[in-house]
Formats: C-alpha cells, sequence, structure tokens
C-alpha cells in the first residue's frame, strides 16, 4: 500500500470517514435533533464528491495490487449513485419527518451503503467485490427496517436480510470456485485462465453462482421474489432509495465482473444473462397488471427495467455495456421523479399507496399530473420521452450482438408493460369525477424533483445532455 | 428560408407550449382565449405551408427543403418533403384550423384539448416530413399519446376500453417496426432515409426453423413494417380498433383519425415497404391484393347493417382504405397516382361526412339511425351538404371520390383481375349503405318528435363545410391539381422499383445457374 494508492480512493475514505465521524458527534449530541442537519449535510458531501470524481481523474489506474480499478466505467457509474442517493436523501427530509421517522443513523446509513456501492464499481477482485457488496447491503439491510414499530417494515427488512444472506452466500460458493479453479481472485488473473471455448466445469459453475449472487442484487427473474415486498414494506423513501442507487451499483458491477473477469469467454455468459433479461421484462409487465398498491407496482416495473439493462449486457459488446450505462443513468432519473410523485401521495396527512387514488388527479393538480404522464409514458419506453431513447439503444445492441429475438421479446414485453403505466393516466386522466381523490399537498421541493425529472425527459432528447458520450468513453474503458 | 420545414411542424407545438405556460384559470375568457390561440396557430401553420407548395419543383423526384443537423447516436434530425409527402403535409395543415374550428362547442378542459390536438399537429407534420428512421419512428408513435388522451378524455360512454384498445393495438403494430429498424440501422448503418432508398436490403433466400423465407432479410423487414401500417391503415383483420376508436372520440377527434392519421399507413407503405424492400414487397403482393379485396367487400357488407352513424362511417373508411391499399401494391403508375389521390380525397370527404354526424350529434347528443329521419324538412341546407359528401363517398363521377377508385381499380385490373373484380363488387355496396344511410337520415316525413324544433346548421358550421366542398369538387373535375404534383415522384418510384426487381431476379438466375 501506498499513499498512491490512498489518493486514488480519497473519495471513498472522505465519505466513510465523514460517516462516521458524524455518527460519534451526533452519539456525543442531541441525536436525533441533528438529523435533519445531516440530511442536508450528507446529500451536500454527495454532490460534492460527484462533482469532483466527475471533475477529475482520467485514465484507468489500478489501487492495492490491483485489487481496485479507478477508471471512467467506474467514475460514471459512483457519479450517477452519488447523484442519486443525494437526490433520495433530500426528497426524504420531510417526509420522514412528519412522520416522526428521521433518525440520525438515516443519512449516514445510507452514506455508508453509498461507500460499498463505491467500492463494487471500482471492485477488481473478488475478496473487494464482496467486501463493497456486504458493506453495501448490510446498511440497506437497516434501513429497510427503519421503520421499528410497523409489521411491514421489520418483515422487509428481515425478508431482505435473510434472502440477502442467501445470495451473499452463493455468491461467496461462485467466488471460491472461482478462485479454486483460476488460483487466483483477481479478475485480471480470471481473465487469463477463462478463454473463449475453454473454460473448465468448475470455473464455470462459480461463474453462474457468482451471476445468480448478482441477479439477487439486481433483482432480475428469478432471483426477484424479495423486491416487491420490500418495495412495499420499507418507508417510502427507503424505497426511492433501492430504486436507484443500488441498481446503478449492482448492475456495474455485474457489467464488471461479466468483462473484466470473464470477458473472454462472452457465449459463456450471454445466454444466461439473456435468459434473466427475458424473464425479467416479462415477469414485471404481466405481474405488475394485477396491483394496485404503487410501491408494489413499481417494484415489478424494476423488474421489468431490470431486464432492459441486462438485454444491453447480454450482448456483450462495447455497444451494449454503453447501451446498459444509459439505460440505468434514464432510468435512475425516471424513477427519482416518480418517487418524488408517490412520496407526495397523501390523504389527510397519511401516505396513500393506493393507484384507485388518484382517481381525476388531473383536475386538482394539472401541472403535476401532466409531468406524471410524462413520467409514465417514459416509463413505458413511448416516443418521444428519453425512456424510449434508452431502449432503442439496448435493442440496437442486442441486435447487433445477433440477439434479435431478444429484441423482439423486449419490444413485446413493452407493450404488455405499457398496459398499467397507462392505467395510472387513467386514473389520473379518465376517472371518475365523484370519487374523492388524495390531496394535493406535497412540499415544493418535491414538486421541483417532479418537474426537473419530466422536463429532463423531454429536453433531454436534443442531446441527452452529455451523458451518451460519458457512458461511451466508460464502456470502452471497460470492454477491450 | 432555410427552415421552412421545421418552422412549419413546430408552430403548433410552440402554440401549445405558450397555452401550456401562460394560460391560466377555467373561466369563460380563457377558455376562448384558448381556443382564439389554437385557431390563430393552426391557421398560420397552414399559410406559412402554402410556401412550401408555392416553392414546390413538382419535376424534382429528390427531396427538397432538406434539413439537416447530427443527433444522438449517429442519428440525425433531418426534414424533406417529395412529391408524395407534399401533399399529405398540406392536407394536415389544411384539416387542422377546419378541426379546431369544429371544436368550437367544446366546454370541458379547453385548455387541454387544444393543447392536446396542437401537439397531435405537430407529431403528424413530423411524420411526412421525417427523413430519418428513427426520427419517423418517434413522430409516428408519439402521436398516439395525445389521441390517447383524446379519445379518454373528451370521448363517449365506452370511452375507456377505446383508448386502451387504439393505443396497446397500434403500440403492439409498431414496435415489430422499431426492430426491423434496428435491423436495417445494423445492416445499412445509417438511419438516412434518402440513403436507404438507394440501399439494397439482402433477399437472399433463408430458413429459419425449417421455415423458408423466400425474399430473405427483406421479406422480414416487410413483415415488421407491414404489422405496424396494416394496423394503422387499417387494414382487414386488423381494422377492430378503428371503429371503437372512432364511435368513442369526440368529432373532431373523428375527423383527424379518419382524414389523416389513417394516412400515414399509406404514407409508410409508400415511403419504406415499396420502394425499401421491392423483393419483400413482390413475394407479399398477392396476400395484400387479397386482404384489400376482401376488406373493400367485407368492411362493406358489415357498414350495411350497423345502427351507428358514426361506425358505418369508419367501416366505411376501412372500406376506402381498401382501395389505398390496392393501389399501391398494384405498384404502376396509375396504382400508386390513385392510391395517393384517393387518400387525399378520402381525408376530406371521410372528414366532412364525421363533421357531418358532428352536426346533429351536437343538437341531439345521440348517433343511431333510428332517432333520425326527415331532417331534410327542418334542415335543407344540411341535407344539400350531406348528399354531397354521400355521393362523394359513394365515388360519383365529378367528385374527388371517383378519380381515387377509378385508377385504383385499373391499376389493380392490370396486375390481378379477380382482385380487381371482387374490388368492384365494393363499390356497389359502397353505394348501398351510404345512400341507404342518407335516406334513413335525411329523407322521408319529419315523424320523430323530438327533431321537430331541431335547427339548420349555423353560419360556422357552413363555414368549416364551404373549404371542404371546395376541395371535393375541384379535385372532381380536375384531379391534375394532385396528380401532376405527384406524378413525377411515383414514377421515379415505380421505375426504381421494377429495376429493383429485375435486378433480383437476375442475381437469382445467376445463383441458380
Amino acid at each position: 500500500m501506498t499513499p498512491a494508492d490512498l489518493t486514488l480512493v480519497l473519495p471513498e475514505i472522505l465519505l466513510a470517514v465523514y460517516a462516521m465521524g458524524m455518527l460519534l458527534v451526533a452519539v456525543y449530541t442531541t441525536k436525533d435533533g441533528l438529523a435533519s442537519t445531516l440530511v442536508w449535510m450528507t446529500a451536500g458531501v454527495m454532490i460534492a464528491l460527484a462533482a469532483w470524481i466527475g471533475a477529475t481523474g482520467e485514465g484507468a489506474r489500478s489501487a492495492f495490487n490491483g485489487m481496485l480499478m479507478i477508471d471512467g466505467f467506474a467514475r460514471f457509474a459512483k457519479v450517477t449513485i452519488l447523484l442519486a442517493a443525494a437526490a433520495v436523501l433530500m426528497m426524504s427530509e420531510a417526509y420522514m419527518k412528519q412522520r416522526d421517522l428521521l433518525r440520525f443513523e438515516y443519512p449516514l446509513l445510507v452514506a455508508l451503503s453509498a461507500v460499498g456501492m463505491m467500492v463494487m464499481v471500482s471492485a477488481n477482485d473478488l475478496m473487494a467485490l464482496y467486501m463493497g457488496l456486504e458493506l453495501q447491503s448490510l446498511a440497506l439491510y437497516v434501513v429497510a427496517s427503519l421503520r421499528r414499530d410497523s409489521v411491514k417494515s421489520t418483515e422487509a427488512g428481515l425478508k431482505y436480510f435473510v434472502l440477502g444472506a442467501l445470495s451473499s452466500g452463493l455468491l461467496l460458493y461462485g467466488a471460491s470456485l472461482v478462485y479454486g479453479y483460476a488460483g487466483t481472485t483477481l479478475f485480471s488473473g480470471i481473465i487469463e485462465t477463462a478463454q473463449e471455448g475453454e473454460v473448465s466445469l468448475g470455473l464455470l459453475f462459480g461463474l453462474v453462482f457468482l451471476m445468480a449472487g448478482m441477479a439477487f442484487k439486481v433483482s432480475a427473474v428469478p432471483f426477484h421474489m424479495w423486491t416487491p415486498d420490500v418495495y412495499e414494506g420499507s418507508p417510502t423513501p427507503v424505497t426511492a432509495f433501492f430504486a436507484t442507487a443500488p441498481k446503478v451499483a449492482a448492475m456495474a458491477l455485474f457489467a464488471r465482473v461479466l468483462h473484466d473477469a470473464f470477458g473472454n469467454a462472452v457465449s459463456d455468459w450471454s445466454q444466461i444473462v439473456a435468459l434473466l433479461s427475458v424473464l425479467s421484462m416479462f415477469l414485471g409487465a404481466v405481474a405488475a397488471i394485477g396491483q394496485t398498491n404503487i410501491k408494489r407496482l413499481m417494484a415489478f416495473s424494476s423488474i421489468a427495467h431490470m431486464g432492459y439493462a441486462l438485454m444491453g449486457l447480454a450482448a456483450g459488446t462495447v455497444l451494449g455495456v454503453q447501451a446498459m450505462l444509459i439505460y440505468m443513468a434514464i432510468y435512475v432519473t425516471m424513477n427519482v421523479g416518480t418517487f418524488a410523485f408517490i412520496l407526495m401521495m397523501e390523504k389527510d396527512g397519511q401516505p396513500v399507496t393506493d393507484i384507485g387514488a388518484l382517481n381525476m388527479y388531473a383536475k386538482r393538480e394539472p401541472g403535476k399530473a401532466l409531468a406524471m404522464l410524462v413520467l409514465l409514458f417514459s416509463l413505458a419506453g413511448v416516443p418521444p420521452m428519453l425512456g424510449f431513447f434508452g431502449k432503442f439503444y439496448v435493442l440496437r445492441a442486442a441486435y447487433e450482438a445477433g440477439l434479435a429475438w431478444l429484441a423482439v421479446a423486449g419490444v413485446i414485453a413493452s407493450v404488455i408493460g405499457a398496459y398499467y403505466y397507462l392505467r395510472i393516466v387513467f386514473y389520473m386522466y379518465f376517472g371518475d369525477e365523484a370519487e374523492e381523490g388524495i390531496d394535493g399537498g406535497g412540499s415544493p421541493l418535491l414538486s421541483g424533483f417532479l418537474m426537473a425529472s419530466a422536463v429532463i425527459m423531454v429536453l433531454g432528447i436534443v442531446n441527452m445532455f452529455g451523458v451518451e458520450s460519458a457512458a461511451a468513453a466508460a464502456a470502452a474503458m471497460l470492454v477491450n | 428560408m432555410d427552415n421552412l420545414l421545421s418552422i412549419v411542424t413546430f408552430i403548433p407545438a410552440v402554440a401549445a407550449l405558450i397555452l401550456l405556460i401562460f394560460l391560466r384559470g377555467d373561466d369563460e375568457a380563457a377558455n376562448r382565449n384558448a381556443k382564439w390561440l389554437a385557431m390563430a396557430a393552426t391557421t398560420m401553420t397552414f399559410l406559412v405551408s402554402l410556401f412550401i407548395l408555392a416553392e414546390f419543383d413538382p419535376n424534382d423526384t429528390g427531396f427538397q427543403f432538406v434539413e439537416e443537423a447530427p443527433w444522438l447516436l449517429g442519428l440525425q434530425y433531418k426534414m424533406g418533403v417529395d412529391g408524395i409527402s407534399v401533399l399529405f403535409v398540406m392536407l394536415t395543415t389544411f384539416m387542422m384550423p377546419l378541426v379546431i374550428a369544429a371544436s368550437w362547442n367544446v366546454e370541458t378542459r379547453v385548455k387541454e384539448y387544444m393543447i392536446a390536438f396542437l401537439l397531435l399537429e405537430t407529431l403528424m407534420l413530423g411524420v411526412f416530413m421525417a427523413l430519418d428512421l428513427v426520427l419517423f419512428y418517434l413522430f409516428f408513435e408519439a402521436g398516439l399519446i395525445p389521441m390517447f388522451l383524446i379519445i379518454g378524455i373528451w370521448g363517449g360512454a365506452n370511452r375507456i376500453y377505446a383508448s386502451f384498445k387504439f393505443f396497446l393495438y397500434t403500440f403492439l403494430g409498431s414496435v415489430l417496426m422499431l426492430v426491423a429498424m434496428v435491423g436495417m440501422f445494423a445492416e445499412a448503418g445509417t438511419t438516412d432515409i434518402e440513403q436507404l432508398l438507394i440501399h439494397q436490403f439482402d433477399f437472399e433466400t433463408f430458413s429459419i426453423a425449417g421455415v423458408t423465407i423466400v425474399g430473405g432479410f427483406q421479406t422480414l423487414l416487410f413483415l415488421a413494417f407491414f404489422a405496424s401500417f396494416a394496423v394503422k391503415m387499417p387494414m382487414w383483420p386488423v381494422h377492430t380498433w378503428l371503429p371503437d376508436a372512432h364511435v368513442q372520440a369526440p368529432t373532431a377527434g373523428s375527423v383527424v383519425l379518419a382524414a389523416i392519421l389513417l394516412k400515414m399507413g399509406g404514407y409508410g407503405f409508400l415511403r419504406f415497404s415499396l420502394p425499401m424492400f421491392p423483393v419483400g414487397a413482390e413475394v407479399l403482393t398477392p396476400l395484400v391484393l387479397w386482404m384489400s379485396a376482401i376488406a373493400i367487400v367485407y368492411t362493406s357488407l358489415v357498414a350495411l347493417v350497423q345502427e351507428d352513424m358514426k361506425k358505418l362511417i369508419a367501416y366505411s373508411s376501412v372500406a376506402h382504405m381498401g382501395f389505398v391499399t390496392m393501389g399501391i401494391f398494384a405498384a404502376n403508375q396509375q396504382g400508386v397516382d390513385g392510391a395517393i389521390f384517393q387518400m387525399i380525397s378520402h381525408g376530406f370527404i371521410s372528414g366532412a361526412l364525421f363533421l357531418c354526424v358532428g352536426v346533429i350529434y351536437d343538437r341531439m347528443h345521440t348517433r343511431e339511425i333510428d332517432a333520425y329521419g326527415g331532417l331534410v324538412n327542418r334542415m335543407p341546407a344540411y341535407a344539400l351538404i350531406f348528399m354531397l359528401f354521400t355521393m362523394a363517398n359513394v365515388g360519383l363521377p365529378g367528385t374527388s371520390g371517383f378519380v381515387g377508385e377509378f385508377l385504383t381499380l385499373m391499376a389493380v385490373f392490370q396486375v390481378n383481375t379477380w382482385v380487381a373484380a371482387v374490388a368492384t363488387t365494393g363499390v356497389i355496396f359502397s353505394a348501398a349503405y351510404a345512400l341507404w344511410l342518407y335516406r334513413r337520415v335525411v329523407m322521408g316525413d319529419l315523424i320523430k318528435e323530438s327533431l321537430r324544433s331541431i335547427t339548420d346548421m349555423t353560419p360556422r358550421e357552413r363555414w368549416i363545410f364551404a373549404p371542404l366542398v371546395a376541395m371535393t369538387l375541384l379535385l372532381g373535375v380536375y384531379p391534375a391539381l394532385v396528380l401532376d404534383i405527384t406524378g413525377p415522384a411515383v414514377a421515379n418510384l415505380v421505375s426504381n422499383y421494377d429495376t429493383a426487381l429485375a435486378a433480383a431476379e437476375a442475381a437469382n438466375q445467376l445463383a441458380s445457374n
């Protein structure tokens, strides 16, 4: 270890030290009295770090004897993760305070899980990978059960923990097999033993278990069972967090392992990813049709979206990774806006999650309803919203990699999926005049996030705010 | 003016944005302002679009007024018109002020209503001008959103079913086209329509899972595009969304749907299917021709037994679109000319017929044919206008309806006599249902108690019909107005099609030797 290594991971170190330092400060001072301040401070620190990571650093450098890789791909993912986490933190403050949920641990746990995610996306070694993954997960288990006195919330936390532990076990088992057959935990070592066409059976087994573990983290079918319950049970701001930053991190990790460690054996894993992708897209689309709880609905929607992102990954090309990154960036932006809207859904001060309560929302709040309309069509992938371009990129990547059948399956699933997004539009716009719906509600900040997200979805089609070229550069660094 | 096309396309969108941001309140004055602003914007669009027509050179078979700018992912923002598309642009800009005028009585959510129609106009114009595959798809699909809202919010009793069916049906049709576009992008390396028109797609026969696909890649691409355009057109048997959508949509929505949105399918065939995949088109031509013939006869028969006026006209639209597809896939000069003519003429006639229904619906709030009868006694002006368009719908010589039907029938007669024979019987059926509708609604004695106090058309309504009457008669007696503009472009299209087929045949023979 040299000081040079430390400077490379300075953002991670700073964030970790900040979180632990503030934990001490809060414990020895006013505890929860400090919570609001901490939320804003943490968000501020994250945004500053994101700006720093985004503005500095060029090329790819490895640290700690190759255990961590700080390259364009990691930077892209880190910036996305930090901005998403900061946005969710800012959105949650008022909501949690109002419901007496705001504890000082919340922002700090989010910060710690963000540290874990940053390690995950940089991991270039199976040990580093596991360390990052567990740091992230442990923090998430706790925030899932933040509402201690609610059965659903504790159930969500427990379920997440048990199933998460199971998946970690699978992943560890896979890692040990890989280590056994490759003789190293370093990705740069594994890739040399895993050449196309001559991957040993043990290594292949290891790969499959690794992928099962990671599929759990991105909630791809058939490892998705925890998602609806955890989304529904957790407090809404926590759900918003689950739906955004950890998904980006897990997806980036997935891409990192597949390309950096097994990049010479694309044909061995491409089919598995394609299968995960097609199952996720269809289950996400079909299962959401019957949902009336908007949080469960968004859980299935996120499963379907992960299917599309995996489609880019299944291509196994630079274009595929680029498509996946762009897809995730768009997905996160849409979800921040959508959850800002869900946070505003309340009646007489109580949160409402039934989509029937949106009845004639457009009449009372035309502006917000319009923004939500844009987001819903964007989620469904209808042009001209940005969500369509996300789909277009992954379709193109899949097609050019010879996976035309996957592209066809993807578009058919998107038609099925469009139905349940339209159903929300139906409640908001076509509903029955007589019935009472939710109140106006919501702070200007939440409205701001909702509006900004919707505006991005429309204006982004001009040039995507430069995300395209950044993603292209990031993808080129990952795939050689 | 270098970006005339963009200006025309985005005037309505800008007006919609102004309405969205600056118009507040829900009172009488705000509603009136919304209506006038929409009227001003659509009229201005029409006036500016006249410059396109004035400066358009029919003898140039290439694209004119072309604008180009780079966009995301190697795509580009490219607009342009040629002899095939320019008249659809004019049809759109011509119809929209009339549509707005026909919506003057809308009372609920006027601002949103006008925004939806203005955005729809931008998207429709974009479809006819886009010269980039993905840009085309963007406009083509985005049009579903305002139409979904128009049917769903301002529609009739069963509007929710109709709006969902409309959206999901057409969405499903189009997504396959998206995959095909991705495939074309991958093979040709460009999404520029101008270049794709001269790119030759692979037509070597191959087999997938034991199924031999004659015409290979081209046939697959053709089928994917066909799925989209056949639904949009709509062709039998995928036409079932149209009667529902028409019946439930408000009058103005029906007019837009019949007059403009349906033409996108026909335009798509002419822009993509025929010139880009000639081999695939040739393989499937018999199928398409028979589908058209069946559509003409079958939907005419179905129209005969309808109780609902709008549904009747909707089925008659499907039948008339059958003539269009028939003409297109006859793939000769008369056929394609006739198809374009038929689409333009149908735009005026079917739009006018839906407006006719709207006039009495506004008074009686029912579309049941049985609820009317003997209207001529109280509404002589209405009876006259309705008669004119009924006759035009039947295809009476002297009206524009005749020219298109005659040309397409003549064209298909040269290609497939049997199809022509079957389709011609459809002309008789169309006379039957249209005249019978007219007799039941307008003729006879006024015996219904509820109709005693019905009033004739207001000056506003008469003025809406005036341009449509003029166009129908003008094109009926002087069709060269349209055919002179389309002629050279169509001749070019047809000769390219024949050349490509001959080349493909030669290549196949070479391969088999």
